[in-house]
């Protein structure tokens, strides 16, 4: 078995028993990257020299029998967390030049764990897309690959694409990402490993680059269920300098893995079935209740009545947060800035040449619905419609544990497909948002390959601080389904 | 009479609405754990949240929420349990996160209101519409460069209440004495130091005019006005702009105006024209800061008195007249040292001592309470001396002039210069006997009915003796041998 | 409520981006196709609700007043694109 391929509790265990080194563990992925990421395109930045000290002094903490959780275990970072000394770009031609001087808190704690730090994974500019096709440094390929047309370049999805394929191409044992409307549990599925969005407050935001703050939330990917359970670990807690970070303790995540779902309630909300859904993800979902079923859980339906005003009530609040939170990317101090006449001219030119297509929309649209006279009549009323989603989950969360839904209503598309009209691109996040809007935990675990041999996920929402039962009732469909299948580019292959 | 400016149409009506931002006296600023201290080297006192930068949140200063409540307690003001705080969206090169966190919807604090006392001895009473909690921006200086603008961020994130009175304010007069009033409070709850100078408390002066009876007018927003007496100038010099507009058959354009007082006008703010729609929305960075019912009870049984509280307290309990205690009141410092001095000695004396000689020789030294030659503790002492007759009265005001010079207590002055009194009663009867004698003539009259020569033959007594004699005794002892 | 040119300029302009006039028509379009789509909300009924800014749900904590940030002048200003000494610069402003 190559190094590349092991699972990060391997890889532990690997490093703990002196089998090979932190050092040979970071070569081999870096070496891994050097072979694919030409193609892949899933790091914007590759710190090698970096990653090497943090290895030598990962084995030096090994020998002295001083090992944490993470030691060792090479990740790859989202650009969008803020790496000290280590330019963080939010997949942004604004924040190309861009070199923080501060650590993420996230970040901070991978690395008060061990972690190794391969790079910064390509993304969705400031995380607005579904594809990575919006990424000022370009698109991420996808390494699954259609049985049929295996040319066909496919989208990693989005935002957290880079993350996805790094880790599915094995160029990284686990990835941060940030989950918005579905971030990281959308690419996990179109990239066929795990990934989680835990509640709202499990994870700081402080040195996360802000795209929608009531809705941001960090989180990890990884190839097992466990896997994202050691990293969701390191990378939780409370943060006094995060105001909407919970207080709460945090639990042990690995140990819910082995819980199994004997005596829990599974909702199957109906409003999930909807029009158009592939034949293949409606037969998955069923496939996911009889595991359930067989390993002594309770399926029940249940109603989330407001599911369908998600996305659009999404495509209100995140750009109105959005509108304000890009506004201090002016070329004024830090960052990009293009010459003006004036300093009203150095803002515009600036923010004309510094944001992408998509990202100018979302600041449009959301500095129009938070304008005088429309506010009531948009933001307002998103406000409201959010109270009730919430009150579906609240309410539904007196009947059952937690939630089996499918994760996209698409596997992974080909470059160029859904580029036509935003809409049908921001229809990939309706079964990912409404967890969002609540705030709830929600994962996606692979579960299947469609008809072309791509993979599908399916997604657990479990009750607010309770990824417990979501990372228990994930890890039993990872038994159940057994996924043997690799992508086609992937190191070593 | 009501204050009124005369146009070519006739009479106009000046309607004034104040926002004052004070800043909250706090060692770190509003969000981050910057220092707030004046005059630092340039964005030397900002932190990465102050400036902006990506990924950077904020969290609130405890000191500033509990000085905000304190301040609206000591404005009679309802108190909001639950708050919020939004963002104000506008782009501004001193303004680092293109929104200032500010409270629109739900302030900290509600309605109250502040009674101002004008020359003529009445007072009014003028609504504060709210209170609430906001960053300061940075400042920009547009006069070190011919071509550039430069930023210090160090005031941006420094904590300010914004006190807004409704518009209840009805001349020059009135807006100062509100400023004056709201300054004196502040300062009283040691919540903002009222430095207009450094910029810790500012004025946004909106007038307008109408015609009596009218409804309101179209106002206009002069900003950030630093002085007492400017806001006085301008709410004139904006007044006058506008009726000069409306009587030429104009309309008065809201906006927002700079003061400048070299000309002493108004004049429109280019950098702010388009800046009208701010987008408020509440900020998801921030929960609802909730307070506790028993902590803002906490903090209203331990504010000070109040400069309405003890004014009403020194007419009622020191005898002194309205005037005499709200000169005494206005300043907290003048208030502890009349206190002082007043402190188990006739409180009336004690207010005329404070009020004529100390306010003379610190208006004469260019010194001010704080830092007077004089100590309340020494001018107390000086009030002993005359009250246990070691003094009189005439020679305390030489004793008082030599404290002023020297710093030195009146004890010690007046042993040095022999200037105890004389209450010797044989000693006061020769100089009497002794004036008596070499005025026989003045005596002749008196006895004739010129009772008036009573002050006469004091006044030659005393200056026989050196100003030392014990005046009561002196009278008493004319009084015996002129009979 | 359909956006017409003079508004998709009048919020660039709020936003401060710059748009050309041969990028109005598209803009004008896509904005008008996200908004007419976002209209099915108008089909909840809201009344009586009220509005939630965020799924997290409890009391702020605070912070102590004490300094402990702040002081780093060349870290702060590290990043400007322009500079003066210890000052940020952009064009002068006329105020
Ligand atoms: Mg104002
Ligand atoms: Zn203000």
């Amino acid at each position: 078995m190559m190094l590349t391929d092991l699972t990060i509790a391997q890889a532990q265990a690997g490093l703990r028993a002196k089998t090979f080194s932190a050092e040979e563990l970071a070569l081999a992925h870096l070496h891994a990257i050097e072979t694919l990421n030409p193609r892949l395109n899933a790091y914007i930045t590759v710190n090698h020299a970096r990653a090497m000290d943090q290895a030598r002094a990962a084995d030096a903490a090994l020998a002295a029998g001083q090992g944490r959780a993470l030691t060792g275990i090479p990740l790859a970072i989202k650009d969008l967390f803020c790496t000290e000394g280590v330019r963080t770009t939010a997949g942004s031609k604004m924040l190309e030049p861009f070199v923080p001087p501060y650590e993420s808190t996230v970040t901070a704690q991978l690395l008060r764990d061990g972690a190794v730090f391969l790079g910064k994974a390509n993304l969705d500019e400031f995380a607005m897309g579904s594809s990575n096709m919006t990424s000022a440094f370009g698109p991420v390929e996808n390494p699954w690959k259609r049985l049929q047309n295996a040319d066909a370049v496919l989208v990693p999805g989005g935002s957290s694409g880079g993350s996805a394929a790094a880790v599915a191409a094995r160029i990284a044992m686990g990835a941060t990402g940030t989950d918005t409307g579905g971030s990281i549990r959308q690419p996990a599925s179109f990239c066929g490993i795990a990934g989680i969005k835990p509640t709202y407050g499990r994870c700081s935001r402080w040195g996360v680059v802000a795209f929608a703050s009531s809705l941001d939330q960090p989180g990890p990917l990884a190839r097992t269920v466990e896997d994202c359970a050691i990293l969701l670990e390191s990378m939780s807690g409370y943060d006094p300098k995060d105001s909407t970070s919970a207080n709460l303790p945090v639990p042990d995540f690995q140990a819910a893995c082995r819980r199994g779902v004997k005596g829990l309630r599974i909702g199957v909300p109906r409003e999930y079935r909807i029009d158009g859904m592939p034949g293949e993800i409606e037969a998955l979902w069923r496939q996911g209740m009889d595991w359930l079923r067989d390993a002594g859980a309770e399926i029940v339906d249940v109603s989330l009545p407001h599911t369908k005003y998600g996305l659009p009530t999404y495509y209100i609040v995140a750009p109105a947060e959005c509108s304000s939170n890009l506004a201090r990317y002016d070329g004024v101090r830090f960052g990009l800035r293009a010459d003006g006449g004036d300093l009203r001219d150095l803002y515009e030119r600036t923010r004309a040449a510094g944001f992408g297509a998509e990202v100018r929309r979302r600041i449009l649209i959301g500095t129009y619905v938070l304008s005088a006279g429309y506010y009531d009549a948009y933001y307002l009323r998103a406000q409201k419609v959010r109270a009730l989603l919430l009150k579906d989950f609240t309410d539904v969360f007196t009947q059952v544990d937690a939630l089996l839904v499918p994760t996209a209503p698409s596997a992974a598309f080909a470059q160029g497909e859904n580029m036509d009209d935003p809409i049908k691109m921001y229809l990939n996040d309706a079964f990912t948002i409404p967890a969002s809007m609540a705030g709830v935990p929600g994962m996606s675990v692979p579960a299947g390959l469609d008809a072309d041999g791509l993979p599908l996920g399916l997604q657990i929402i479990g009750k607010p601080f309770d990824e417990e039962t979501v990372f228990a009732v994930a890890a039993e469909i990872e038994r159940s389904a057994g996924i043997v299948a690799l992508p086609s580019v992937r190191a070593g292959a | 009479m009501a204050y009124t400016l005369e146009g070519s149409t006739g009479l106009w009506e000046v309607v004034v609405g104040l926002e004052v931002h004070a800043q909250i006296v706090s060692n770190a600023k509003l969000f981050s754990g910057a220092a707030t201290a004046f005059g630092a080297e340039p964005n030397a006192q900002v932190s990465f949240i102050d400036a902006g930068f990506p990924g950077m949140l904020p969290v609130i200063n405890s000191e500033c929420v509990r000085q905000a409540v304190r301040a609206g307690l000591g404005l009679n003001a309802r108190i909001n349990p639950v708050s919020r705080f939004d963002r104000k969206n506008y782009f501004y090169a001193d303004l680092p996160q293109g929104y200032q966190i500010s409270q629109y919807e739900h302030p900290i604090v509600g309605a109250g209101q502040i009674e101002i006392e004008l020359a003529d001895g009445s007072t009014r009473q003028i609504g504060v519409t709210r209170l609430h909690l906001e960053q300061d921006a940075g400042k920009s200086l547009h006069d070190q460069h011919p071509t550039k603008t430069f930023i210090d961020l160090n005031r941006a994130g420094v904590a300010l209440m914004e006190i807004v009175s409704e518009p209840d304010i009805r001349s020059p007069e009135e807006a100062g004495a509100y400023v004056r009033k709201l300054r004196s409070i502040l300062r009283y709850l040691g919540a903002c130091d009222g430095n207009m100078e450094e910029g810790s408390l500012r004025a946004d002066v909106n007038v307008s005019v109408r015609k009596h009876g009218e409804p309101y007018r179209t106002r206009c927003e002069v900003k950030n006005v630093n002085s007492i007496r400017f806001v006085m100038q301008a709410v004139e010099a904006e007044a006058l702009r506008q009726i000069e507009v409306w009587e030429a058959g104009g309309t008065v354009q809201q906006e927002t105006r700079l003061y400048d007082s070299h000309r002493g006008e108004t004049r429109s703010m280019r950098s702010k024209e388009d800046a009208h729609d701010y987008r408020y929305f509440p900020d998801p960075d921030l929960l609802p800061l909730v307070l506790d019912e028993a902590w803002i009870e906490s903090l209203r049984a331990e504010l000070p008195e109040l400069p309405d509280a003890k004014k009403a307290r020194l007419i009622a309990e020191h005898g002194l007249s309205p005037y005499d205690a709200s000169v005494l009141v206005a300043e907290q410092s003048t208030a502890m040292f009349y206190e002082t001095v007043a402190k188990g000695r006739d409180p009336k004396l004690a207010a005329n001592w404070v009020t004529g000689d100390f306010f003379a020789a610190l208006n004469r030294t260019g010194r001010t309470v704080e830092d007077s030659p004089v100590s309340a503790r020494d001018l107390g002492g000086l009030l002993d001396l005359i009250a246990d007759k070691t003094i009189n009265g005439r020679i305390a005001k030489d004793v008082f002039e030599a404290m002023v010079e020297t710093g030195r207590d009146p004890a010690s002055i007046v042993e040095e210069k022999g200037l105890r009194q004389v209450v010797d009663t044989s000693a006061i009867e020769a100089a009497v006997q002794k004036v008596l004698d070499a005025n026989a003539a003045n005596v002749a009259q008196y006895k004739a009915g010129a009772t008036k020569l009573m002050g006469f033959f004091v006044g030659q007594t005393m200056k026989a003796m050196g100003g030392k004699g014990n005046p009561a005794l002196i009278n008493e002892t004319l009084q015996r041998l002129l009979s | 409520m359909a956006l017409d040119p003079t508004t998709v300029r009048r919020i660039a302009t709020l936003a401060r981006i710059r748009v050309e006039d041969n990028e109005i028509a598209t803009l004008q379009g896509e904005l008008n196709g996200i908004l007419g789509w976002i209209e099915q909300l108008n089909e909840v009924d809201v009344e009586g609700i009220a509005p939630l800014t965020g799924a997290a749900a409890m009391a702020m904590a605070m912070r102590d007043d004490v300094v402990t940030d702040g002081g780093y002048p060349e870290q702060i200003l590290a990043n400007a694109p322009d500079r003066n000494g210890a000052f940020y610069a952009v064009p002068k402003v006329v105020e």
